[in-house]
C-alpha cells in the first residue's frame, strides 16, 4: 500500500449500516483501501456487495440518507471527510472528487439544457462568469468527443444518444479538474462498441488530467484492460486487493477464482460446462458469523465458519481475506 | 434428431440437423404516426429489414448485435408475437405468418420464449405453481391433478424445490426466477425456444448456473434454441452457429468456431475486438478496432450498406450506393459485404487472414 505522502484517498474501516425492517443491513463492512494520485483502481463485485455504497459514502451520498450510519474514516489528501465541517466538505465533493453514474439516461436532469448542466459546477465551484463557463464547457465537450459542441450546447439530454449522454456526464465530472473520479458502472448501460469508446476516453482523460479513477463494476473484463490494481468485494467487505496482472493470473481468494472461472472468455477454448459458484450471495441483514463466503466456498473448513478472516498481506503488494490462500497458491481448484 | 446430436455440438462440430425454421425476407416495420385524432403515417422504423436464414433442428443459433439492431423483434416475429410486415416464417415448412386463432395457438405449443428480465416477466400476484401451470391451462392440457404433478416435475427439472410451488415470485432470487421462467416455457413441451437475453439481468456468479441449465435441458429434451444476446463471449460458449445483425439485417452468419476465429465482416471484427477479456495480459496484446460514432437511426437507415457510415474499410461509390446481399462465401459461411463478396475485391480472402479487412483503415489503440 502507498506511503502517506503518496495517498490521495484512504478509507480506514469504512462501515455503512442501513436500518431496515429486518434489522441492521451491513452494506459496507470495515472497508480499508488506498488510492494513489492518478491511479486507476477497479472495484469489482456483484450486485449488493457494497461497491456502489462505498462510492456513495466517498462522495457523501449515503450520509444524506436518514437511515444510514457511516463510521470509520474517509481521508482525502489527509483530511477526514466524515469529520470535516460541511462547508469544507462541499468544496471537496463535486470539485476535487466527482462521479459518473451508470445510467446516463436517468442521471442527467431532462429539463435542463446541456449548457445549464455543464456550467453549474464551473460557476459554483470555480467562480467562473457564465460566459467563461460556457466557453470552458464547449472545450470540455470537444475533448470528450462530442462533434460540433458549440452548436449543440443548447440541446437537451434527450437529443443525445446513450453513448453521447455518457460523454456529457464525463465532461461534467471533469469540468472542475477533479483529482479523483468515481465511475460507477460507467459502461453497463452501453453497447459493446460504445463501451470500448468510453473506456478509451476514460483512460485518456485520466492520463491527461492526472486524475485518479475508481472504476466500480461487476464486469471483470472492463477493469482488466484499464486498471492497474483490482479490489474484489463480497458481502460488504474487500476480500482481495492486488495488481491486476497477478490477481487475474493467480487469485488469492476463492471468490475471485469463482468469478473468473464462471465467465466464458474469447481467448480460451470453449468448455462443455461453466464452473459455477454454488448457492446465492448472503443476506446482508443476517450474515453468517465466520467468513461470509464460507457457505459457497470450495475450500471452507470449520475455521472459516467460526471466525472472520482479516484482509492481510499475502505476497508483495497483495492482500487477501482468506485463511486458505496458500492452498490456492499451490493450485487448488474447485471440483 | 434428438438430444444426442446436440451433445456433440459443445466442441463446435456441425449439427447436421434439417431445417426447423426458415425465415424468408422477413420484415417488421413499425409505423411512425403524427396527429392525435387523425393519425397519419409519416414514416416507419425498419426494425427488421429483410432477413433470410434457417434455424436447424437441435442447434443453438446465436443472434447477436447491439441494442436497436432488431434481434429481439426478430425473435418475437418468429413466434408471431409481433406480426411481420412482409415475408414468411416457415415452421417445419408451414407458414406461421398467416395462421390465426386456434391453429396459431396449436403451433405455439411447440415454440416458447424465455424473457430477459425475470423480475418483470413473472406475474407477481400469481404463485409460481400458477405461473408455470398457466400455459397448461390455456392449452387445456390434462386435469387438475395431472397439471399439479406436472408443475412439480417441471420445478424439479429446473432445480427448484417442488414444495415451494405455493410461493410468490418475490420470494425468489433473480436466478431462481429465471429458472421459473424456463420451467414455464418448458411446460407445454416445445421443441423450439427463443431465449431473449436470458442471463443479462443476472449476477455474474448466477449466469453460469443458468447457462449450464439451458445446455443440460437442450441435451435432455432435444431443444432448438434461438439465443438472442449482446454478450459475445456467452454466445461463443453456448451457440453452434452465430448470426450477427446490424440495423435490421444479418451481416454475417457462420459456424461458431469460424466466426470467432476469423470474422469476415468489418462489423463482426469490430464487435469482437470490443469485447473486454478478463485477462490483463490478453487485453494488452489486443489490437482493438474501435468504431467511431453511434448506430444510425433505423427510421432512415443509411443508403447502400447500412454499416458504411461507421465502417473503417468502406469504399466510396460502392458501399454507400449499393446494397450488399447476404451471400454464401464458403459452404455454410454467409456475409453481406462488398469487400468480401465482390469478385474483383482485393479483400476476397479476408476471412482467412485475421482482421485483414480493417487492418489498414482501422483505428488501432
Amino acid at each position: 500500500m502507498g506511503v502517506v505522502g503518496n495517498t490521495l484517498l484512504r478509507l480506514t474501516d469504512l462501515t455503512v449500516d442501513f436500518a431496515s425492517q429486518e434489522g441492521m443491513v451491513h452494506a459496507v463492512n470495515r472497508v480499508s483501501l488506498d488510492v494513489a494520485p492518478g491511479e486507476l483502481v477497479g472495484l469489482v463485485g456483484e450486485s449488493g456487495c457494497g461497491k456502489s455504497v462505498t462510492a456513495g459514502a466517498i462522495i457523501g451520498l449515503t450520509g444524506m440518507l436518514p437511515n444510514a450510519t457511516v463510521s470509520g474514516s474517509i481521508e482525502f489528501l489527509g483530511r477526514d471527510l466524515l469529520t470535516l465541517p460541511e462547508v469544507e466538505v462541499r468544496a471537496v465533493r463535486g470539485r476535487e472528487i466527482s462521479m459518473i453514474f451508470q445510467d446516463p439516461v436517468t442521471s442527467l436532469n431532462p429539463v435542463l439544457s446541456i449548457e445549464r448542466l455543464m456550467t453549474e459546477g464551473l460557476e459554483l465551484h470555480l467562480g467562473m462568469s457564465h460566459a467563461d463557463a460556457v466557453a470552458r464547457s464547449i472545450e470540455l465537450l470537444d475533448e470528450v468527443g462530442i462533434p460540433k459542441a458549440a452548436g449543440r450546447i443548447r440541446s437537451y439530454p434527450h437529443q443525445f444518444s446513450g453513448g453521447m449522454r455518457q460523454r456529457v456526464m464525463i465532461a461534467i465530472a471533469l469540468s472542475c479538474n477533479p483529482k479523483l473520479l468515481l465511475a460507477d458502472e460507467p459502461t453497463t448501460a452501453l453497447d459493446v462498441t460504445i463501451q470500448a469508446q468510453i473506456l478509451r476516453l476514460l483512460r485518456k482523460l485520466s492520463r491527461e488530467h492526472k486524475a485518479a479513477v475508481l472504476v466500480i463494476t461487476h464486469d471483470l473484463g472492463v477493469v482488466a484492460g484499464m486498471c492497474r490494481r483490482i479490489l474484489v468485494m463480497y458481502a460488504g467487505r474487500i476480500v482481495e486487493n492486488g495488481p491486476a496482472k497477478s490477481l487475474f493470473a493467480r487469485p488469492h481468494h476463492p471468490y475471485t477464482v469463482g468469478l473468473l472461472k464462471s465467465v466464458p472468455r474469447l481467448n480460451e477454448p470453449r468448455r462443455e460446462t461453466l464452473q459455477t459458484i454454488s448457492g446465492l450471495p448472503p443476506d446482508l441483514a443476517h450474515l453468517p458469523p465466520g467468513c461470509a463466503f464460507a457457505p459457497r466456498c470450495f475450500l471452507a473448513t470449520d475455521e472459516c465458519w467460526a471466525a472472520e478472516p482479516e484482509l492481510e498481506p499475502t505476497e508483495e503488494g497483495r492482500l487477501s481475506a482468506c485463511f486458505h490462500w496458500e492452498t490456492l497458491r499451490e493450485g487448488a481448484a474447485p471440483a | 434428431m434428438t438430444g444426442a446430436a446436440a451433445t456433440g455440438s459443445a466442441t463446435g462440430t456441425t449439427v447436421a440437423g434439417d431445417t426447423l425454421i426458415r425465415l424468408e425476407d422477413l420484415r417488421v416495420h413499425f409505423p411512425i404516426t403524427s396527429g392525435i385524432v387523425f393519425q397519419k403515417k409519416v414514416g416507419a422504423v425498419h426494425a427488421v429489414d429483410g432477413l433470410t436464414f434457417d434455424v436447424r433442428r437441435g442447434e443453438t443459433l446465436g443472434l447477436v448485435g447491439e441494442s436497436g439492431c432488431g434481434k429481439s423483434t426478430t425473435g418475437r416475429a418468429i413466434l408471431q408475437l409481433i406480426r411481420p410486415t412482409t415475408g414468411r416464417v416457415l415452421y417445419e415448412g408451414g407458414d406461421l405468418a398467416h395462421l390465426r386463432g386456434r391453429r396459431l395457438r396449436e403451433q405455439r405449443k411447440r415454440m416458447q420464449m424465455i424473457f430477459q428480465d425475470p423480475y418483470a416477466s413473472l406475474n407477481s400476484r400469481m404463485t409460481i405453481g400458477d405461473v408455470i401451470g398457466e400455459p397448461l391451462l390455456v392449452h387445456k392440457m390434462g386435469g387438475k391433478a395431472w397439471r399439479k404433478a406436472e408443475v412439480r416435475r417441471l420445478l424439479e427439472t429446473v432445480g427448484i424445490n417442488p414444495n415451494t410451488l405455493n410461493r410468490y415470485p418475490h420470494e425468489f432470487s433473480g436466478g431462481q426466477r429465471q429458472r421459473i421462467g424456463i420451467a414455464r416455457a418448458l411446460a407445454v413441451g416445445p421443441n423450439f425456444i427463443v431465449c431473449d437475453e436470458p442471463i443479462s439481468a443476472l449476477d455474474v456468479s448466477i449466469r453460469a448456473q443458468i447457462i449450464n441449465l439451458l445446455r443440460q435441458l437442450q441435451r435432455e429434451l432435444g431443444l432448438t434454441y434461438l439465443f438472442i444476446a449482446h454478450d459475445l463471449s456467452v454466445v461463443r460458449h453456448i451457440c453452434d452457429r452465430v448470426a450477427v445483425m446490424y440495423l435490421g439485417r444479418v451481416v454475417e452468419l457462420a459456424e461458431n468456431a469460424e466466426l470467432y476465429d476469423a470474422p469476415m465482416h468489418p462489423y463482426t471484427q469490430a464487435l469482437l475486438s470490443a469485447v473486454p477479456i478478463p485477462d490483463p495480459e490478453a487485453e494488452g496484446r489486443r489490437r482493438p478496432v474501435v468504431l467511431t460514432g453511434d448506430v444510425p437511426s433505423p427510421v432512415e437507415p443509411p443508403s447502400g450498406c447500412h454499416f458504411h457510415t461507421r465502417c473503417p474499410a468502406a469504399r466510396e461509390g460502392l458501399c454507400d450506393v449499393e446494397d450488399p446481399s447476404l451471400l454464401e462465401v464458403r459452404p455454410g459461411r454467409w456475409a453481406a459485404c462488398h469487400l468480401i463478396t465482390a469478385t474483383d475485391s482485393p479483400h476476397i480472402r479476408a476471412g482467412e487472414d485475421d482482421f485483414a479487412v480493417v487492418a489498414e483503415g482501422g483505428e488501432t489503440a
